[in-house]
């Protein structure tokens, strides 16, 4: 089993190069570059431009370029920022805590909420529970996450006169004054930054996760282990929470996976609407300022992030589901 | 699939309220999109800067304590608050009568038919008093025109994307399915490439390869070609494990043993067994290009100002402590919402209504 987990994370290294590969030649082809400021800055002289292209080998093909940064990267060392002016991994560190402090969030709620819900709904079904949460999921399901928070955003702005409204930042992650207060009036403001973003993107998960979840528990309650179990006389209860329930939840863990791509994009666009410093926000200034080391370390970061969500799925899975270990 | 199969997955399409109503906004929606000239009673990019964030109009049958059968609007006039900003009050000195069929804007109709009338607006005006039904933008520019024009984009980028998506996706899948072994397993390593970075991090790294400023063809092709080189990969992958089973199957045999070639054999034999997946796939894919285009646009990497795409005019709602004076600039939200939801319904009706187990 162990083999069997590090052969999988190891597949995703050349697989990982070859979507930074990809990136590389697609930032390049971009006209203009991040020294165009130095460029047209009276203050730098063009021969101290030469070498820094000279330095950061701008002035080689793309192909060598690419292997510098390989190299690099090796070492550890993800290159230098020209926008933000410091080290990109020293950015990127602060910006990647920020996301998967929101996203964390988002994610335990999502999971707390949306399995019971769905398990209520599969053993209710067509009961009026569960036809107001399957219209509640419809909804939830299409709404998108960018409209959801510029319409919260709206309400709580409108609501600044009361007491609630005023006491909820709708942006940012911390307050103006954050640095004058106590240690624990910080944690407070933080939690207050949270609430907006983690109902967003808690909202935008939960509707599907409790589609698939009450889906998976009908698939099970219908199979003929369920009926043996009822025939033999065991307890209503004990047949759904002991025997169907374990049953349904493992696909769910595989799932878990992916959903956290889905959430670190869609935290992504959050970020950027309500100015959240993190992962996503950042990749699009990198983007605009065409800082080519910033991008690739943000793509790295996103896609690690990504494969170390699909490790965890796999760990939880083996945990959970006796039949893997095997 | 027969004739009668066919009815019957119909009928139960047509008992599913929800794919029904979604079927009807999506007709509604359509429609306009197609006459956009004729049905927003501007031009695209007629602006009264005077009018900058005029609330919408407010439609009366009375004037000066008279009935009247014609709807009529009052203009806005401004004045100036203790903060410099505009507040607008209706000037009931003088009517304005709306009608239908009025003439206004001289634009072309799909870009060949002159015409001059549109479904609304208002009649006999040569003040240029304007009918803002849902509010004026930034440079007063009618919302409800833009966002009608905006449907061009938003409504239509979904079947182009789907289009290439599907071409490459049932294509790789297919033959990734039906080779199998070595072949299969390479391409779908590499498929899976696509995969590994979260969706909106690679469009953004692919929107960087291009320049910031180009037409919006160009930005619309764009758009297109983006988030099918993400949504393929997908697509493939589910394609490949329903080839890889029919590959199995007698039927393909028998085909090999008469000597169909390969090629014939996907294109003809297995891609037609995926049809009913497909065709869900294709109702539940479409959403994704409309809020991939809106997610581009309304971070100002798509659809350019003055041309309008529903996400490009929701950016106007980006500064939320402006949000607050003219609300109205949330409206195409509710429109790509629809929309979206609209197709998520008929996908839904279409699964249940194909699927031959319920």
């Amino acid at each position: 089993m162990r083999d069997d987990l590090l052969r999988r994370t190891l597949i995703f290294v050349p697989q990982l190069l070859l979507v930074t590969f990809i990136t590389f030649l697609f930032i390049n082809m971009a006209p203009g570059d991040i020294l165009a400021k130095y460029r047209f800055d009276p203050r730098i002289s063009p021969a101290s431009v030469k070498e820094i292209e000279h330095k950061f080998h701008f002035d080689e093909p793309v192909m060598v370029q690419y292997g510098y940064w390989l190299v690099r990267l090796c070492h550890g060392d993800l290159g230098y920022s020209f926008s933000r002016e410091a080290s990109v991994s020293s950015v990127i560190v602060e910006r990647m805590g920020n996301t998967l402090l929101m996203s964390s969030f988002a994610l335990i709620f999502t999971w707390f909420i949306a399995i019971p819900l769905g398990i209520f709904a599969a053993v209710k079904q067509y009961s009026w529970g569960d036809r107001i949460l399957s219209f509640i999921s419809y909804f939830g399901m299409s709404l998108p996450g960018f409209f959801l928070a510029l319409l919260l955003m709206f309400g709580i702005y409108s609501l600044s006169n009361t007491s609630f409204g005023a006491a909820i930042p709708i942006g940012g992650m911390v307050s103006p004054n954050h640095d004058q207060m106590t240690f624990f009036g910080q944690i407070w403001d933080h939690i207050l930054h949270l609430i907006l973003p983690v109902i967003v993107l808690t909202i935008g998960a939960l509707a599907s996760l409790q589609r698939i979840a009450r889906g998976n528990m009908l698939e099970e309650l219908r199979k003929q282990y369920v009926t043996t179990a009822r025939a033999k006389g065991l307890p209503e209860n004990q047949v759904i929470y002991k025997h169907a329930l374990r049953n349904a939840i493992n696909p769910l863990i595989t799932l878990f996976g992916f959903s956290f791509s889905e959430l670190l994009s869609g935290a992504a666009l959050l970020e950027i609407i309500i100015n959240w410093p993190g992962l996503g926000s950042l990749m699009l200034e990198a983007v605009r300022s065409q800082d080519t080391f910033l991008v690739m370390g943000s793509m790295l970061m996103g896609g690690i992030m990504l494969i170390i969500g699909n490790l965890i799925a796999d760990i939880l899975l083996v945990i959970v589901d006796p039949r893997v270990r095997s | 699939m027969n004739m009668l199969a066919n009815q019957r997955s119909l009928r139960k399409l047509l008992k599913h309220p929800l794919a029904v109503a979604g079927f009807f906004v999506l007709v509604f929606f359509y429609f306009i999109m197609a006459f956009a000239e004729f049905i927003a009673p501007y031009g695209f990019d007629n602006s009264k800067r005077d009018n900058s964030f005029v609330p919408p109009s407010r439609i009366h049958f009375v004037h000066d304590g008279h009935f009247s059968a014609r709807p009529l609007i009052y203009p806005y006039s401004y004045t100036f608050n203790s903060y410099a900003e505009r507040t607008y009050v209706e000037d009931k000195s003088k009517p304005y009568y709306l009608s239908f069929f009025a003439k206004g804007d001289k634009v072309k109709l799909w870009g060949i038919v002159p015409i001059s009338h549109h479904l609304f607006g208002v009649a006999n005006n040569p003040d240029n008093c304007r009918i803002y039904i849902m509010g004026a933008d930034g440079v007063g520019r009618d919302l409800f025109t833009r966002i009608v024009y905006g449907s061009r984009v938003s409504l239509t980028i979904g079947f182009f994307g789907v289009a290439i998506t599907f071409l490459l996706g049932f294509l790789y899948g297919g033959i990734s399915g039906y080779y199998g072994g070595k072949l299969d397993s390479a391409l779908m390593r590499f498929a899976e490439c696509f995969m590994l970075i979260p969706s909106f991090f690679l469009m953004l790294a692919l929107r960087s390869a291009f320049p910031m400023k180009l037409s919006s063809t160009q930005v619309y092709l764009l758009i297109v070609v983006i988030i099918s080189f993400i949504e393929w990969a997908g697509l493939a992958r589910i394609i490949r494990g329903m080839s890889l089973s029919i590959a199995k199957q007698d039927f393909v045999k028998a085909a090999k043993a008469l000597g169909a070639s390969d090629f014939r054999i996907i294109v003809r034999h297995i891609l037609p067994q995926t049809l009913s997946y497909a065709i869900v796939a294709v109702t539940l894919t479409i959403p994704h290009y409309i809020l991939g285009e809106s997610a581009l646009s309304l971070i100002g990497l798509g659809i350019q100002d003055p041309q309008a795409s529903w996400g490009n005019l929701l950016s106007a709602a980006m500064n939320v402590s402006d949000i607050q004076y003219h609300p109205w600039v949330l409206i195409p939200g509710i429109f790509i919402f629809l929309s979206v939801m609209a197709f998520n319904f008929i996908g839904d009706g279409l699964r249940d209504a194909l699927d031959p187990n319920r």
